[in-house]
């Protein structure tokens, strides 16, 4: 099965017993591709274990001589942004504040919006749905300062309620389209069948539609627990100084001119921010790609 | 049987109102109101008076924007260069019935899923002249070795083009591997037959075949190029002095820091109209296809 679905140069001839220079060529080329795209992971997880003496002597790629975890304490609970020294947890549950309530009510929204799309069709959908995909492609500079205006004039900006807000219009597009296209894979007459035997609007959805809908909300899941912890510039604007996240502290920690760099610190700062999507990306494994597949049909 | 319906219907349009509302108001309002700004005197505060193109003058005669726009048009054909042939290459290398082909797989993506912040910091640190890779070589026994791109004004904006192509070139390799995948076997044992160059056959049959695929991942790789603002921040600040500024952060900057919001709506009306432009071949070629299916 597999092997006539992927291509391959010696489809035709059996495979060779004997290692070919082109065989040595293809794995030098993937592993010195490998390293380079390590190299940086590397970097900051060594240098996070170093002191800051070790790292003064200038050979960055080397084994730290003793693992000292002091900078990731420091990073964690101590590190300073300007005047404030409360370290990257501040950001840290700044960011899950910000991320759980967002997470829940964009995943829903696009749900829902997706579920109208396809079963009840209202007059000018496929304008709205035209407006949403075409808000995809929006840059945020041309939105933002209207945006500023009626949220404040609601008492919205700088809230926590304001920034949740703001990921939930900015995943719309995409949440939108992809549950729109996984309810019209499904067959119509399981939709027809809920209704026959009498469930409303709501009820199909929540009985029938949405325990059918686990694999899409697995790939929701994943483009928008990424998406929204790696923001960085919708929680500088909306979030203000109560729910700054998490990348937004961080830049201000290595960034901030105040004292004396402390390189190890700012590198387990780093590490500890890329943590999150890191660990969502190497246990979602496949369900991560098909994340991405979901995302490029709207390019 | 009948009312229920009615009720349901009705449902259904209480529930979509609220988004079709959200819809209106941010993605055609806001920008709406963006470009009205724009034709503005608008400084601190917001105002009406209509001064014509005055702000887009202004902007084309500012150093800074001007360094912006070239810095978007070099990171953007480079950027968009590189990770597309760095993408095929490793699509290309993994298609080879390689063994651990899921841990390079893994080790290729792992940076997209990376924070742009996240990247930027740990790029800056590796080419920092003081600590980093030049002092590495130096410390190492070649003491001349010079490598201050990072705070070279003429080569700074490379060192972003390339930690923004090692983060998204694996975007390009998963979508390229799984066209790579789609591609008819029965091409393959063509070719095998008449003897053709493996790298002929990927050169001048798949790559055509890749088409859409490649297509795709243009436009996902220019609109990233456009709203290009976070590794920018984090890796360099915009400068040395200006020289990496970018448009997403002249508009923000002039909006958020320097109180001149019509200069910044006019910069950001001229990045709406760079977006709809990269946009306009591929709406072209869907509104062809549609229109040749019927």
């Amino acid at each position: 099965m597999t092997m006539t679905q992927s291509s391959s140069t010696s489809s035709l001839n059996k495979p060779k017993k004997i290692i070919s220079k082109e065989r040595i060529a293809i794995y030098l080329f993937l592993i010195i591709c490998s390293l380079f795209f390590l190299l940086p992971l590397y970097i900051v997880l060594v240098t996070s274990l170093k002191t800051m003496p070790e790292i003064r002597m200038g050979n960055i790629m080397s084994w730290p001589e003793t693992w000292n975890t002091d900078a990731w304490v420091k990073a964690w609970s101590t590190a300073c942004t300007g005047l404030q020294c409360e370290g990257v947890s501040v950001g840290f549950w700044n960011s899950i504040k910000i991320l759980i309530p967002s997470l829940f009510v964009s995943i829903m929204s696009g749900a829902i919006c997706g579920y109208v799309l396809s079963y009840w069709r209202f007059k000018g959908a496929e304008l709205f749905f035209g407006i949403i995909l075409f808000g995809a492609f929006i840059p945020y500079q041309a939105l933002i300062y209207p945006m500023i205006k009626i949220f404040a004039t609601f008492g919205l900006y700088g809230t926590l309620p304001g920034i949740i807000l703001v990921h939930t219009i900015f995943g719309l597009p995409i949440m939108t389209l992809i549950f729109r296209n996984y309810y019209s894979t499904l067959p119509s007459e399981i939709f027809k069948a809920a209704r026959v035997d009498g469930a409303g609007f709501f009820g199909v959805f929540f009985h029938v539609l949405l325990p059918m809908s686990t694999p899409i909300l697995i790939v929701a899941v994943i483009l928008q627990v990424t998406g929204i912890w790696n923001d960085f510039l919708l929680g500088l604007i909306f979030g203000g100084r109560e729910n700054m996240p998490m990348t937004v502290q961080l830049n201000n920690i290595v960034n901030s001119a105040r004292g004396a760099k402390e390189y190890n610190v700012n590198m387990a700062a780093t590490f500890l921010t890329a943590l999150v999507p890191l660990l969502v990306y190497f246990f979602s494994g496949r369900w991560f790609v098909r994340g991405i597949a979901a995302g490029a049909v709207k390019g | 049987m009948k009312y229920p319906l009615i009720s349901s219907r009705l449902a259904a349009r209480l529930t979509i109102l609220p988004f079709v509302v959200i819809a209106l108001t941010i993605f055609v309002g806001c920008v709406l109101w963006s470009v009205q700004l724009s034709f503005t005197s608008s400084k601190l505060l917001p105002n009406s008076d209509f001064v014509g193109l005055d702000q887009y003058i202004r902007l084309f005669n500012t150093t800074r924007w001007i360094v912006s726009l070239k810095n978007m048009v070099v990171f953007g054909v480079l950027f968009t260069s590189g990770s597309l042939v760095l993408g095929f290459l490793l699509a290309v290398f993994i298609d080879q019935k390689v063994r651990a082909e899921s841990f390079f797989r893994t080790v290729f993506l792992y940076p997209h899923a990376l924070s742009f912040v996240v990247t930027g910091l740990a790029w800056q640190w590796f080419l920092n002249p003081a600590l980093g890779l030049q002092e590495m070589v130096r410390v190492a026994g070649w003491e001349s070795f010079t490598f201050d791109w990072l705070v070279n004004r003429d080569f700074a904006i490379y060192t972003v083009v390339f930690a923004a192509i090692w983060q998204a070139s694996g975007l390009v390799m998963a979508l390229m591997l799984a066209g790579l995948r789609g591609v008819d076997p029965e091409i393959w044992k063509a070719t095998k037959i008449d003897g053709v160059p493996t790298w002929r056959v990927y050169l001048h049959v798949i790559v055509p075949i890749l088409g859409p695929v490649i297509f795709t991942s243009v436009i996902l790789l220019s609109l990233s190029v456009v709203k290009g603002y976070d590794i920018v921040v984090a890796m360099t600040g915009g400068g040395p002095g200006i020289a990496t500024e970018v448009p997403a952060k002249f508009v923000l900057d002039h909006l958020l820091q320097r109180a001149n919001i019509g200069l910044a709506m006019a910069g950001a009306t001229v990045m709406l109209l760079t977006v709809i432009a990269a946009l306009a071949p591929w709406l072209y070629l869907k509104h062809v296809k549609k229109g040749a299916n019927g």
